[in-house]
């Protein structure tokens, strides 16, 4: 089996599923005719038609109202925001009213909002942006970021057939950096578990999406240069978070560094911060630390956009403190 | 798409549909008016005497745009009420009993206690479920979402037509522009219905927009549009009927404006002093749309006063055997709250500090207690 791109894989997956369940439709700005910003749709129109492949008016409330009406109906839209920054157009639709419908009104929203994410790619503050913390938040939605190819299609093969809304981080950066082998079948990941990237035994890093890489190649290093054997936890879902996993990798390393590329203020760090320490706080040998972004909007020039966004550096600086505590 | 022909004698200048129906259905339109009306009037009275817990939306002076339009329906369409269409949704099919325990927050109530007042839906496939698909607090949000459910129709080829009311304020909002400029590209089978009542909350008409009248937007968006005196039952179900006709015919969406106007407060703790002297007492006087179909009944339809009497008779029993079971009924237990925020999982867990905790007196506490802490007299009370 040949390698495909992260990007591919999602294209796969949509191809799949679209193919496997008439209810399955594809709706978004620029996904048609075009393919997507990012060419994650290219192709699909001329397979599926207009019908199940819908460019939209630039629109993000009614992108999102739309698939919940017809998520009411018993149909599975994957809606696309071509880049996920507008998604905070959507906020209301989503948090309001997508996000409580089931609970509020028994209303089912089988649907999937995904879309280009995250920095590291000189897109500047609009084009660059991680708003998953504002939708952890939320009760009644659920939230993927995965880091690698594999993931990418199994969680979108897992997030189309989920009863309710999953909210799919892609991230840009991996789109066509990151390749792999996809399992044979029908490959579908389940939301809600996290995967050891790396086996450690000194220290464990929590993580997710682009900064997986990044703190597997500061692995690497601490490996080489220190010594240290690091464990790697890829979280993948973000809502809900896999407590086990995250209780098991503490127990098992007693020293735990949060890392992710959103900001640090209202980020998830700070929310598995607060778990370990109300369920395994005996277990910790060190206090949990952080590496984050800065709590800056993200700017455009690369000597800028690099300094705000954590590297490679920071997470092995931010090691060594935690195995030297 | 299925295609779809137009059906003759649909168009304007056709005959007047609400004024051709016949007369048991022009008693029934009396028959809903009157109920909203009078179920409201009971849910004053509950109000009044603190057994709805939440706030109370008239829709009085209102009852004949809500009940003219979506009377104008078939069951397998869908609509999508707001705050003072009541009126529609008793027409759709909701009972007075959920009505009531929705107001009175009960266990048993179509959201089990979750939500407030009309908001409720029941909808789904045709035939088997009712059609209508309550709103939420953001205005304009039901109408993307009503797209979305046209959508879905237009996709199955269904011969399903939505409805979707907004207010004058709503109008303003992002998602009312986005959805119905949506769902006209789209050519879907959707009626926006706008309901002209001159005020959002207190902000008159002139302060929502610059338009002369909203009906005006209906050429920005290209699509069918028409305003009717939201008072006169039989012309707003006339204007409905055609547009949902159009809608039928896959001609696409129309934007109606029902000029109507409300008698009540924004909701029944609002004291209106923002409206200008004499103003409601004149609409109650003069064009009340219960009082102006009772002359049209009376006098043109020769109908005997005895008739309307005994309508109204039946519905005080009805609101009176509702109000019995909706006060008979059990509130939520305070676990329920827990249940059925996902599909998967359908239960929450509980925080630690509720595990096993003594529950009992939660929701015991009445919402006008709280600020009443005393400082003088220390600690809890």
């Amino acid at each position: 089996m040949a390698e495909i791109t992260y990007l591919e894989a999602i294209r796969e997956a949509l191809d799949e599923e679209l193919q496997r369940d008439p209810n399955v439709f594809l709706m978004g700005e620029d996904i048609g005719a075009y393919g997507g910003a990012f060419k994650v749709t290219d192709g699909l129109l001329a397979k599926y038609g207009e019908q199940r492949v819908i460019d939209t008016p630039i629109s993000e409330i009614a992108i999102v109202g739309a698939a919940a009406g017809a998520g009411h109906m018993g149909m599975r839209p994957v809606v696309e925001m071509q880049f996920i920054d507008f998604i905070a157009n959507a906020y209301d639709m989503l948090t309001n009213y997508v996000a409580t419908a089931r609970y509020r009104a028994f209303l089912p929203c089988p649907m999937v909002v995904r879309g280009p994410s995250g920095g590291y790619v000189r897109g500047g503050p609009f084009h660059s942006q991680n708003p998953e913390a504002g939708f952890i938040h939320t009760p009644g939605l659920k939230v993927v970021y995965p880091a690698t190819a594999e993931d990418a299609k199994g969680l979108m093969k897992a997030a189309i057939r989920d009863d309710d809304c999953v909210l799919f981080f892609e991230h840009k950066y991996l789109y066509r950096r990151v390749k792999g082998v996809m399992p044979a079948g029908d490959h579908v990941v389940p939301i809600g578990k996290a995967r050891t990237a790396r086996e450690g035994r000194d220290l464990s890093i929590i993580t997710y999406a682009a900064t997986v890489h990044k703190a597997l190649e500061a692995a690497e290093r601490l490996q080489a240069e220190d010594g240290l054997s690091v464990e790697v936890i890829d979280l993948r879902t973000l809502a809900p978070l896999d407590d086990e996993a995250i209780f098991a990798t503490v127990r098992k390393t007693n020293r735990v560094l949060v890392v992710h590329e959103d900001t640090r203020t209202g980020g998830i760090a700070g929310e598995i911060t607060a778990r370990i320490n109300e369920t395994c706080f005996a277990h910790l040998d060190a206090p949990v630390l952080r590496v984050t972004a800065h709590d800056i909007p993200l700017p455009y020039a690369p000597a800028l956009e690099d300094f705000v966004l954590p590297q490679v550096a920071d997470i092995v600086t931010a090691a060594r403190r935690l195995a030297a505590w | 798409m299925a295609a779809r022909r137009r059906r003759a004698g649909d168009g304007p200048g056709a005959q007047h549909l609400g004024e051709a129906l016949p007369l048991e259905r022009k008693l029934e339109l009396y028959y809903w008016m009157r109920l909203t009306r009078t179920l409201e009037e009971r849910l004053v009275a509950l109000y009044r005497q603190t057994k709805v817990v939440g706030g109370l939306f008239r829709s009085l002076g209102q009852e004949a745009d809500a009940v003219g339009s979506c009377y104008a329906l078939e069951s397998r369409d869908v609509m999508s009420p707001l705050i003072r269409n009541m009126g529609a949704m008793l027409v759709k099919g909701a009972t007075p009993v959920e009505i009531l325990k929705q107001y009175m927050a009960k266990g048993d109530s179509p959201t089990r206690g979750r939500e407030l007042n009309i908001h409720f839906g029941d909808i789904g496939e045709a035939g088997k479920t009712r059609g209508f698909l309550g709103q939420i607090s953001p205005l304009g949000d039901m109408v993307p979402v009503m797209a979305g459910v046209t959508m879905t129709f237009k996709m199955r080829g269904e011969d399903r037509v939505g409805l979707v009311y907004v207010g004058d304020g709503a109008t303003s909002t992002g998602a009312f522009h986005e959805g119905i400029n949506f769902a006209a590209v789209q050519k879907l089978p959707l009626v926006v219905i706008i309901e002209n009542n001159g005020y959002a909350y207190s902000t008159p008409t002139h302060k929502q927009t610059a338009a002369k009248q909203f009906v005006d937007k209906a050429i920005g968006y290209g699509v069918h549009g028409e305003q009717v005196d939201g008072n006169d039952v039989l012309a707003v179900y006339d204007v409905t009927k055609r547009a949902v006709d159009r809608a039928r015919a896959g001609e696409g969406v129309s934007l109606l404006e029902l000029m109507t106007y409300r008698r009540k407060g924004h909701a029944e703790h609002d004291n209106q002093s923002y409206v200008p002297p004499g103003e409601i007492e004149t609409w109650a006087e003069q064009n009340d749309p219960i009082d102006r179909f009772v002359r049209v009944l009376l006098d043109r339809e020769k109908v005997p006063q005895a008739t309307l009497d005994e309508i109204d008779a039946r519905i005080h029993r009805e609101v009176d055997a509702a109000t019995d079971v909706a006060e008979a009924a059990p509130f939520p237990e305070p676990h329920d709250a827990l249940i059925g925020v996902y599909a998967d999982p359908p239960v929450e867990r509980p925080l630690w500090y509720r595990e096993g905790a003594d529950v009992s007196g939660l929701g015991r506490e009445r919402a006008e207690g709280w600020g009443t802490y005393d400082a003088a007299k220390g600690g809890a009370r």
